[in-house]
């Protein structure tokens, strides 16, 4: 038994090491040297100031951009998280509700996809689906003054499908749509 | 329901059972140390190993030796992550200066990554120094993966061989687990995480000024090496928060099915190991075939469910239950990931399983309370199904009339009690847990959902705890002294507790003879048997979990339809 605890005690040692050491710092320096962008977070510049990641959501509250999927934490990307509502809870049904009733103001004509009055499981979900961006288009071409064709069309350019045509969702994110619209 | 979605799920199993071929048989090499493609790198490095700490390959282990070593190694890997958590203010890579862990979070915590359970009462981005998420969080991914798969072998080799009282040496098998099969995966698996946009670096978190002019401070860190360990060694503890949900953690589709494929991998290949093990590959696929159809139950109802949407929100708005979900990763991705999370006992998660509908839920939840065999949790879950395949011959042979064996090993009435025992203590720990969380204040305190559901809730935290699963109906608030504690213990019983009988069967096992099969055999590579231990398992979930399960999300469910809320 006693051998036992300086076999444990070593081992635990070494493999602490091996395994916490040299292989996540192998790893990391592995990422520096090919991956750089994607190892530092796949951050986006402007003028050498980070104005964001593209992986993760921001606030857009002016009718001149794209809106993400509503956030529990208000897109705080220290807070990941999602509502963790039960399917019966009323604070989420009236929440929806009252979301939806926003939206149909906004554009009466079209119905209103679900996740654009969900809560994504992050919390910081980079994504919108593609009927999501569409349902804001007279929203934006309104508040900018442009066509309605134009944001079709950059919504067309942003759009990511599925992984071979079956795995995920087709999506489109919405910094980078923003980013574009400002330009 | 779409047909595309269908496809997918079936697409995923074909690829899942491609790999378990080469990945057993390579496993198979490993633990009789024959020649791998790996050997000229690794074998001095595992010589080196051995000789630092005093390891001889010769001496082997009976099985209270295996049993005394696998916890005295665990027992110093809680002792070390507790210190690693309590000291990790004054420790190195601590950028943006973390505090250290209250004793009675550390106590979880530690219990929960050497127990291989990965519960999450910690908030990962704003508690854990990078130092805490290397040399503690990684090592421990590793360790107790190790160790499972080691338990699993020993398992294993109690039907190999005969009339011997030794199961192998527990040293060397974590030694070989961890360089022969961990480090190769995990290492490969991050490096296509990076590059799909998973970080690792060891910068301080960088604030970044919004758009519309807000400042935001993003979380960074060696995510990606600790990703790919987090889903091969069915951990699943997230470095993050919101878990595998998290862009960073998961940030494409890609990333997902990789995740889902490496939660099931060595699970599913230990099936196959065990087959060349014991020279009959044939039980091996049949354990397979009775998982695989277990699980696809579980998928396929999910997934109904959930692409079904919320009957509550219907004339709303358009598509299925959304709510905790992402949309890179869709309904069906996400129903997916949360059964195979479940059945494995790996607890990442890329949606949040408490905004699950009832029934899109439930499988969730019985998966665990099964005692997580659908595969099961690398190791521990081949051990589990094991167990369960014992109990059916022990059944079957009841019927008939006949002493039942399996793999020419004859089980009496020892081997039957450890048996029982080991299955029952999971169950036990479950309602006992539950019912005090459920008539203290500080346990009804927990839940974030009111009426059925908060139920839910406190019962998935116990099977969660007690079944080392470690994913959750996140609402409940579990860092509190009562939760911390509680689950705490539920996780070294369920892991423990179950481990010794287990082992003590083994330690029977070995020392038999292996009789040749007779036509009075009882077949065990046949559909019957399939369908004998799907019955087995069934039955034994069913009759003790029922009633916890009508009262949470069965009755939440006719609610519901009913158009009641909460």
């Amino acid at each position: 038994m006693l051998n036992h605890f300086k076999t444990a005690i070593l081992l635990t040692l070494i493999l602490t090491i091996l395994t916490g050491l040299i292989y996540p710092l192998t790893v990391t320096l592995i990422a520096k040297t090919f991956f750089p962008y994607q190892a530092s977070g796949s951050l986006i510049r402007k003028d050498k100031t980070v104005i964001g990641s593209k992986l993760i959501a921001q606030d857009f509250k002016s009718p001149k951009y794209f809106h993400p999927r509503p956030s529990v934490s208000n897109h705080d990307p220290v807070k990941s998280g999602g509502s963790n509502l039960g399917p019966t809870s009323k604070v989420l049904i009236n929440r929806i509700i009252m979301d939806v009733q926003k939206l149909q103001k906004e554009n009466p004509h079209s119905s209103i996809p679900i996740d654009l009055v969900t809560e994504s499981g992050s919390g910081l979900d980079p994504h919108i689906s593609i009927k999501a961006a569409e349902f804001q288009i007279p929203r934006i071409a309104k508040a900018r003054n442009i066509t309605q064709e134009k944001i079709y069309t950059l919504i067309k350019k942003y759009s990511e499908g599925k992984l071979f045509g079956l795995y995920g969702e087709s999506r489109v994110n919405v910094l980078l749509l923003n980013l574009d619209l400002d330009k | 329901m779409t047909l595309s979605g269908i496809f997918q799920i079936i697409v995923y199993c074909i690829v899942l059972i491609l790999l378990i071929k080469p990945l057993g048989l390579y496993m198979a090499r490993v633990f009789n140390h024959e020649f791998t493609l790996l050997d000229p790198i690794l074998c001095p490095l595992e010589k080196l190993f051995y000789k630092l700490c005093g390891i001889s390959l010769k001496k082997e282990h009976d099985w209270i030796q295996y049993a005394q070593a696998m916890l005295v190694f665990n027992l110093i890997g809680v002792i070390v992550l507790y210190l690693i958590l309590r000291l990790q203010n004054i420790l190195p890579f601590n950028p943006d200066k973390f505090l250290a862990i209250s004793p009675d979070l550390a106590f979880n915590i530690a219990v929960s990554f050497v127990s291989n359970t990965n519960w999450q009462s910690y908030t990962g981005e704003n508690t854990i120094s990078y130092f805490t998420e290397m040399l503690g969080f990684t090592v421990q991914n590793f360790l107790s993966a190790a160790t499972g798969i080691s338990l699993a072998v020993a398992f294993i080799r109690a039907f190999s061989r005969e009339q011997t009282s030794t199961l192998g040496n527990f040293w060397v098998d974590v030694v070989r687990s961890t360089l022969w099969i961990l480090l190769p995966l995990s290492f490969a698996l991050s490096i296509v995480f990076i590059f799909e946009g998973v970080p690792q670096n060891l910068n301080s978190y960088v604030t970044a000024r919004t758009i519309e002019g807000k400042v935001h401070t993003i979380p960074q860190g060696p995510i990606a090496s600790r990703e790919s360990i987090k889903e091969i060694g069915t951990n699943g503890g997230g470095f993050l928060n919101a878990n595998s949900a998290h862009p960073y953690e998961n940030p494409t589709p890609l990333t997902n099915l990789l995740q889902m494929l490496a939660i099931f991998l060595i699970g599913a290949a230990l099936t196959n190991t065990f087959g060349r093990m014991v020279k009959d590959e044939r039980q091996g696929w049949t354990l397979f075939v009775s998982m695989l159809a277990l699980f696809l139950i579980g998928v396929l109802v999910t997934y109904f469910y959930e692409a079904h949407g919320n009957p509550l929100l219907k004339g709303l708005c358009i598509g299925g239950n959304m709510e905790g979900k992402e949309v890179r990763f869709g309904i069906v991705d996400s129903a997916l990931y949360s059964i195979i999370t479940t059945c494995a006992s790996c607890g990442a998660v890329n949606s949040m399983h408490d905004s699950f509908l009832p029934l899109g839920g439930i499988f969730s939840l019985i998966n665990i309370m099964l005692g997580e065999i659908i595969v099961g949790g690398v190791g521990s879950g081949f051990y589990g199904i094991l167990l369960f395949a014992i109990m059916a011959v022990f059944i079957a042979g009841l019927m008939v009339g006949r002493t039942p064996e399996y793999l020419g090993k004859k089980i009496e009435t020892k081997e039957m009690k450890m048996t029982v025992l080991a299955i029952l203590i999971l169950p036990l720990c479950v309602h006992c847990f539950s019912a005090l969380a459920c008539i203290t204040t500080w346990g009804i305190q927990g839940p974030l959902n009111k009426g059925p559901h908060g139920f839910s809730e406190i019962i998935y935290a116990f099977s969660s705890a007690s079944g080392n699963n470690g994913s959750a109906f996140a609402g409940i608030n579990a860092n509190t002294f009562f939760y911390n504690i509680t689950t705490g213990l539920a996780m070294l019983i369920g892991r423990f507790l179950v481990i010794v009988p287990t082992m003590a069967v083994a330690g029977s096992l070995v020392r038999k003879k292996i009789i040749p099969s007779s036509s009075g055999t009882l077949p065990t590579t046949d559909l019957t048997f399939v369908i004998l231990l799907i019955l087995v398992i069934l039955t034994v979930g069913g009759l003790v979990y029922f009633p916890a399960l009508s009262l949470g999300p069965i009755v939440e469910h006719f609610l519901m339809i009913n158009g009641k809320t909460f």
